[in-house]
C-alpha cells in the first residue's frame, strides 16, 4: 500500500507539471496585449508599458515566464492580477462560495441520487423503476444551462419560492436551488449507477447464499448487497466531488454565485492571464488528490483488491 | 453446417429454384454471425433504438436540406412581428408556428437550420477524437512500455483539464470563430477518453490466442493491429463515442451560450438559448422551442448509445 501510494504521487509529478504548462501556453500565446488594454484609448507611454511588462515579467520568454511562475507557486505566491489585486486574495474570495455550492450539489447527489438507484435497483421492470430510466434520461440530455433557466422561471420567477439569483452565498436557502440544478446531471448518473450495480449484485452467488441462510431481509440488503454495490457509486462520488470544485461556470453564470466558476469565465474573457492560470492551477491539483483519494478508497472499500 | 442445408431444402432438385434461393438464405442465417451482425439483429428489435434512429434521421434531414421543411429565412428579421406576436400553433409548417424571436425571426424556421451547425460539430468531433484517440490508445496498448508510459502520462496531463473550461481558452484565440474553429478545441480537448478506453481495450485482446497464432503464423505488426486486435477492441470505443456525440453536441449549444462558440451568421441552438434569456418572463416560447430541440437531440444521441451498448455488450445478453 505505502509503495503504491508513493509511486501515485511520483506520477503525479509529471502530470502536474505537463497540466500546468499546457494550459500556461494556451493562456500566454493568446493574441491581444493585456499591458496595451490597461491603458484603453489612452495612448499608452512606452516607458511605462516597459516597466509595467517588467513587473508583471512579460519581457521574458515563455518558458522562462513559467519557470519564473512555478517557482513562485511553490513559495506560495499566485502573482498579481492584471488589476493590480493577489491572485492568491481572489481564489480567498471565490473558493468558499463554491465549496459551499459544491457541498449543497453532493448532498442532493447522496440523498436523492442514490435512494432513486436503490429502489430502480431493488424493484427491476416496475413502474418505479422505468419511471427512474425515464427521468434520468430526461435530466441527462437537457443541457445544464436550459434546466437551470427552467428552474429559476418556475421556482424563483413564477411561484416565488426561492430569490432567482443569489444575494448572500452563506445562506444556504439561497444554494438550494443552484445546487439542484448543479448536481442534476451527476444524480441522475448516480441513480443509474446505482441500479446497474444493484441488478449485477442481486444475482451473485453471496446473495443467494445469505438469502439461503435464511437472514432477514434488511441484512441480506443492508449488509450483502448495498455494501458490494456502493463500491463504484463511491468512486464516482469521489471523483465528482472533484470535479465540483471547478466550479460550474453556467451555474454559477445562470445565478449569479461569484464562486471560482465565474471569476474564472470573466478572468478568461478578460485575458487575465495570471489569474486564469493561478486557479486552474489549483484545480488541477484538487483534480489529482481526488483522483488519488478515490483509487486508496476502492482498496478500503473492496479488500478484494489489493495495491502491491 | 453442410446438413443442415440439406435439412432444410429436402426437396432437393425438385425444388423450384425461388424456394430454394430461400432456404439456402436460411441456412447462412444459422451460421454464426459476427458481433457487429449480431448487435444489428439484436438492435433492430429494440424500440429505443428505431426511436432515436428515426428522430436522427430527421436531424440529419434538417441539416443536409432544411429548405426542404421551411421556405423562410432563418436570419430575415422582421421587427414589426417580433416575439409579442404570440405563436400560432395551428399554422403547422409556417413562419409563425412557434413565433418569433426577440429579433422577428421566425423560431421554427431557426430550429430547422440550427440542425446543421450541431451536426456537424457533433459528428466531426466524435471522428476526430475517435481517430486521434483510437490511433493513439492502440499504440500505447499494443507496444506496451516506453510507448506506453509516454501517452498514458501525456494523456493524464491533457485530462487534467477541464473541457468546458479549456475550450473557453482555445476560442478565446479565434477573433472570428467558425463550425470549425470549436470542432477544433472540442477534439484538442476531447481525445483523452478515447485513449484510455482504445488502451483499455487493446490489452485485453492482445492477449488472446488468435492474436498468438497470428503472430505464430509471421503476421506482421499492422495486419495484427488492424485485422485481428481492431475488429475485436473496437466495441467500447464505438459506445463511448455514441454517447460523447450527444455530449459534444451539448458542448458546442454551452460554449454558443457562454457567448465564446458560434458567432452570430452561424444559426446555432446555443445562441438562440442565449438571446432568449433577455425575453424570458415575457416570452418563453422563444426560449422552449430551441432548447426542446437541443434536448431532443441530445436525447436521440444518448438512447442511441444506451441501445448500442446494450447490444454489443455481451455481459449482457
Amino acid at each position: 500500500m505505502g509503495h503504491y501510494v508513493l509511486r501515485r504521487v511520483l506520477q503525479m509529478i509529471p502530470v502536474f507539471f505537463g497540466a500546468t504548462l499546457l494550459i500556461f501556453l494556451m493562456v500566454y500565446s493568446l493574441p491581444g496585449d493585456p499591458i496595451a488594454a490597461m491603458f484603453g484609448d489612452k495612448a499608452a507611454d512606452p516607458a511605462q508599458v516597459a516597466s509595467l511588462r517588467h513587473q508583471y515579467y512579460l519581457d521574458q520568454p515563455l518558458w522562462k515566464q513559467y519557470l519564473h511562475y512555478m517557482n513562485n507557486i511553490f513559495h506560495l505566491d499566485f502573482g498579481t492580477s492584471f488589476t493590480g489585486r493577489p491572485v492568491s486574495e481572489i481564489m480567498a474570495d471565490a473558493f468558499p462560495v463554491t465549496i459551499r455550492l459544491a457541498l449543497v450539489a453532493f448532498f442532493f447527489e447522496i440523498f436523492i441520487g442514490l435512494p432513486l438507484g436503490l429502489i430502480a435497483g431493488l424493484y427491476r421492470g416496475s413502474i418505479a423503476d422505468t419511471l427512474v430510466l425515464v427521468l434520468t434520461l430526461i435530466v441527462i440530455s437537457i443541457p445544464v444551462f436550459v434546466l437551470g433557466y427552467i428552474a429559476q422561471t418556475i421556482f424563483a420567477i413564477n411561484l416565488g419560492w426561492v430569490t432567482a439569483t443569489v444575494q448572500d452565498s452563506t445562506d444556504i436557502t439561497q444554494l438550494i436551488l443552484p445546487g439542484l440544478v448543479l448536481a442534476s446531471l451527476s444524480l441522475a448518473y448516480v441513480a443509474r449507477l446505482t441500479r446497474t450495480s444493484i441488478g449485477e449484485n442481486l444475482r451473485a452467488d453471496y446473495m443467494r447464499t445469505a438469502v439461503a441462510k435464511g437472514l432477514p431481509r434488511q441484512t441480506v440488503i443492508g449488509r450483502h448487497l448495498l455494501r458490494n454495490s456502493l463500491i463504484p457509486v463511491v468512486t464516482f462520488l469521489g471523483t465528482d466531488l472533484g470535479a465540483l470544485m471547478g466550479g460550474a461556470i453556467v451555474t454559477e453564470g445562470i445565478f449569479n454565485i461569484a464562486g471560482v466558476g465565474n471569476v474564472l469565465y470573466k478572468a478568461i474573457n478578460q485575458k487575465e492571464g495570471p489569474t486564469v492560470v493561478g486557479i486552474v492551477t489549483v484545480l488541477v491539483l484538487v483534480y489529482l488528490v481526488a483522483s488519488l483519494v478515490v483509487d486508496l478508497l476502492y482498496a478500503v472499500l473492496d479488500p478484494r483488491i489489493r495495491y502491491a | 453446417m453442410p446438413d443442415m442445408i440439406e435439412k432444410s431444402a429436402p426437396a432437393g432438385e425438385d425444388a423450384i429454384p425461388a424456394q430454394r434461393g430461400g432456404a439456402v438464405a436460411e441456412a447462412k442465417a444459422e451460421k454464426p454471425r459476427s458481433l457487429g451482425l449480431d448487435a444489428w439483429h439484436d438492435l433492430r428489435k429494440r424500440p429505443v433504438f428505431i426511436i432515436s434512429a428515426v428522430l436522427i434521421v430527421v436531424l440529419v434531414l434538417f441539416a443536409i436540406a432544411p429548405g426542404l421543411f421551411t421556405s423562410v429565412d432563418p436570419r430575415a428579421g422582421d421587427l414589426s412581428k417580433h416575439y409579442l406576436s404570440k405563436p400560432n400553433y395551428l399554422h403547422l409548417f409556417q413562419a409563425d408556428w412557434f413565433g418569433y424571436d426577440g429579433q422577428g425571426r421566425s423560431i421554427y424556421a431557426r430550429m430547422i437550420y440550427g440542425a446543421r451547425a450541431s451536426m456537424v460539430v457533433g459528428i466531426c468531433v466524435t471522428a476526430g477524437v475517435t481517430i486521434v484517440g483510437g490511433l493513439l490508445g492502440m499504440a500505447a496498448g499494443y507496444y506496451g512500455g516506453w510507448v506506453d508510459t509516454i501517452i498514458s502520462r501525456f494523456t493524464d496531463m491533457a485530462f487534467g483539464i477541464p473541457l468546458l473550461l479549456g475550450a473557453l481558452v482555445i476560442l478565446n484565440a479565434f477573433q472570428v470563430r467558425t463550425v470549425w474553429s470549436v470542432v477544433f478545441a472540442l477534439v484538442v480537448l476531447g481525445w483523452t477518453q478515447m485513449t484510455r478506453v482504445m488502451r483499455g481495450s487493446v490489452i485485453t485482446v492482445k492477449q488472446s490466442d488468435y492474436v498468438t497464432a497470428a503472430k505464430a503464423l509471421g503476421a506482421g505488426t499492422g495486419r495484427i493491429m488492424f485485422k485481428h486486435i481492431l475488429p475485436n477492441a473496437i466495441a467500447p470505443v464505438i459506445v463511448v463515442a455514441t454517447i460523447a456525440l450527444g455530449g459534444y453536441i451539448a458542448a458546442e449549444a454551452t460554449l454558443s451560450f457562454l457567448g465564446i462558440g458560434l458567432q452570430d451568421p452561424t444559426i446555432s441552438w446555443g445562441i438562440d438559448i442565449n438571446s432568449a434569456q433577455k425575453v424570458i418572463r415575457q416570452a418563453p416560447f422563444v426560449l422552449f422551442f430551441p432548447a426542446g430541440m437541443l434536448s431532443v437531440t441530445v436525447l436521440a444521441f444518448i438512447m442511441l448509445g444506451d441501445a448500442v451498448r446494450d447490444a454489443l455488450d455481451p455481459k449482457l445478453r
